[in-house]
């Protein structure tokens, strides 16, 4: 047990690194660049109107305090984190004064369910098939799903997204393909608006669950065919234990750990995916907000989603990384 | 080498369309040459001509000939990817060598930012790029950025196979007549990681190309040289599909799969060249 909160601790620690590298890293990228956020946000607010030049100094004085900017680079990095530990991003410009905070707070719950849900059913189908691929290894079908799966995991999900709102869209409309619930609905919670959301959820999360399945697919059967060669298995088979029996204590239980792992070190990939998709079908998350902010220039918006992407991955990847060595219990967790 | 390529293609069905793939995609870069038409120019055909015996592709909204745009966007895009994945293999065969053959603090130090940057989630941080730099985004930069973020992966990879080189009695042989280090990993041990580098080449490729086509379909990066993502922005942007101008979009996207399923046979097939356990399984077939 003291293993494994040292190897907590350890984690910990390796996860406090890449909160640190990761923000500051957002920190210098707008901080070293030549484009001047406050001009910026001027040349925005004074485009269609003329602005007593007064009005623009005082702007220009408000909005320098409002992005943190006062004081040379270090001071402006010590408030940039000390803003952010309290959780101030800023109020917003595009929908001032609401805070960035509660904007991305909004969105979040949208980007959150969708990546779940969607890697819940790609984990579990592409492990699934991939178990049974690499244990009935002459199945014909099996070979088939599995050829179809593999061969559309390497299409960048933007265009695999792009190619079901055509298909759903335009020559088969059967599915609604923008938002996350219909235009007028009534946001009281309710049977009928859950089934709305869900059906505005398949197309995005079909896209994600055929691109992510495939490589679940890919390692669970290579684990797999490598399990099933095992002296102890063999010795179930001829003791006479059942194949489904074979196949799920035996076989699947010790190829799920190493997936898991696999599961970490993806799941920055799956969320960039998933913001991704989000666009394609204009679904009311953490993607659309971004593009959203970019086009509108709104610069504490889109420093705030990128700092709190980066801290929510790298949380999820600890808590994934922590859990995985409980469920195998000959891990001493190192 | 070549009965090494010879025996894949003769035996390795993947590997064979992978390379015919391939050499289609190089025809296709050779052939951008002998465009009749400049680049980026515009309307110098009819606009939205459906294909024909003439424009075999149709024409754009904005009076290009769809097939000349497809053959300069394929040599703009794989031209990219070759550029992130030649700077990330050279960062990637640094990392990994020295964190391998080095150990100790150097290889935690190295180890720690490696796996920082391996579950920073990328796009958010491309789009802050973006939002950043706006107009003075352009090729060269976008490609020292992916190249940036792109090699920790195999970095990993590189440095579990320079771990066990260094073991091996010619490492102590070479450490004992001699040998600095930098030429131990220049001519020891670099050979040994070549094939995994040529590996990992191909799924760099499949991951950057990815990226740019996402941004340039949002309009995040220099939208004036034509690329596969590029012409799906345009096509975008002037409502192709709903005008009807199906050939515009249906043109990259069909190439862009076709290049990415070659992409990726060619990287399953060399990995399974890589690693033979994979090749009992198929003879166990």
């Amino acid at each position: 047990m003291t293993a494994y909160l040292i190897f907590v601790a350890r984690r910990f620690g390796q996860l406090l690194l890449v909160v640190f590298l990761g923000i500051s890293a957002t920190f210098f990228i707008t901080h070293m660049t030549p484009v001047d956020p406050v001009a910026e946000t001027i040349s925005v607010i004074t485009n269609f109107s003329k602005a007593d030049p007064e009005a623009i100094e005082l702007m220009r004085k408000t909005l320098t305090e409002l992005y943190g900017l006062q004081g040379n680079v270090f001071e402006q990095y010590i408030s940039f984190w000390s803003r952010l530990l309290r959780g101030d991003l800023g109020p917003s410009l595009s929908a001032f004064p609401t805070p960035v905070s509660q904007i991305i707070f909004r969105a979040l719950p949208w980007t959150v369910g969708l990546m779940i849900s969607a890697t819940l059913i790609s984990f579990l189908i592409g492990n699934a098939l991939g178990a049974l691929a690499g244990y009935y290894r002459k199945s014909r079908i099996l070979k088939i799903v599995s050829l179809g799966l593999i061969g559309l995991q390497p299409i960048p999900y933007y265009i695999l997204a792009f190619i079901l709102l055509i298909l759903f869209g335009f020559v088969w409309p059967v599915l609604p393909i923008a938002g996350g619930y219909e235009m007028n609905a009534d946001l009281t919670l309710s049977f009928s608006l859950v089934l709305d959301i869900i059906r505005h959820s398949i197309l995005p999360a079909l896209a994600l669950v055929l691109v992510g399945a495939g490589s679940w697919l890919t390692g669970m059967r290579a684990l797999t065919s490598n399990i099933v060669t095992e002296d102890y298995v063999t010795f179930a088979e001829l003791g006479g234990v059942g194949s489904t029996r074979i196949l799920r204590s035996y076989v699947v239980r010790n190829a799920l750990v190493p997936q898991l792992t696999g599961l970490a070190m993806s799941l920055g990939a799956i969320f960039n995916g998933t913001v991704i998709t989000e666009i394609v079908f204009g679904y009311p998350g953490i993607g659309t907000l971004l593009i959203d902010a970019v086009h509108a220039g709104d610069y504490s918006l889109v420093l705030g989603l990128a700092s709190l992407s980066i801290v929510g991955v790298a949380i999820a990847v600890f808590l994934i990384d922590i859990l995985s060595p409980l469920l195998d219990p000959r891990i001493k967790a190192e | 080498m070549f009965t090494i390529v010879r025996d894949l293609i003769r035996y390795n069905i993947e590997f064979a369309i992978g390379l015919l793939i391939l050499l289609l995609l190089i025809g296709a870069v050779v052939l951008s040459f002998f465009s009749p038409y400049p680049a980026a120019d515009i309307y110098v055909v009819p606009p939205d001509m459906p294909p024909d015996a003439e424009f075999w592709l149709g024409t754009t909204s904005r009076g290009q000939d769809t097939f000349w745009q497809l053959m300069i966007g394929l040599r703009n895009t794989l031209g990219f990817g070759v550029g992130v994945a030649f700077l990330s293999r050279i960062l990637s065969l640094v990392v990994g060598l020295t964190a391998g053959y080095a150990g100790g603090r150097t290889d935690r130090v190295l180890m720690a930012i490696n796996d920082s940057i391996m579950v920073i989630p990328q796009f958010p941080i491309l789009v802050l790029f973006y939002f950043v730099l706006k107009d003075n985004m352009n090729w060269l930069m976008l490609v020292l950025i992916l190249s940036a973020l792109g090699w920790s992966y195999d970095a990993r990879l590189i440095r579990s196979i320079a771990m066990s080189l260094r073991t091996r009695p010619f490492t102590m042989q070479s450490v004992y007549s001699g040998m600095s280090m930098r030429k131990i990993l220049v001519e020891e041990h670099l050979p040994y990681v070549m094939p995994i580098v040529f590996a990992t080449t191909m799924n760099n490729m499949i991951w950057s190309i990815g990226m740019e086509i996402t941004l340039s379909v949002l309009g995040f990066t220099d939208v004036d040289t034509p690329t596969m993502g590029q012409m799906i922005y345009w096509a975008n942007s002037h409502s192709a599909l709903i005008s009807g101008i199906w050939w515009w979009v249906a043109a990259p996207v069909g190439a862009i799969v076709i290049l990415f399923v070659g992409l990726f046979l060619l990287s399953m097939s060399m990995n399974e060249y890589i690693d033979p356990r994979s090749r009992l399984n198929r003879m166990g077939n």
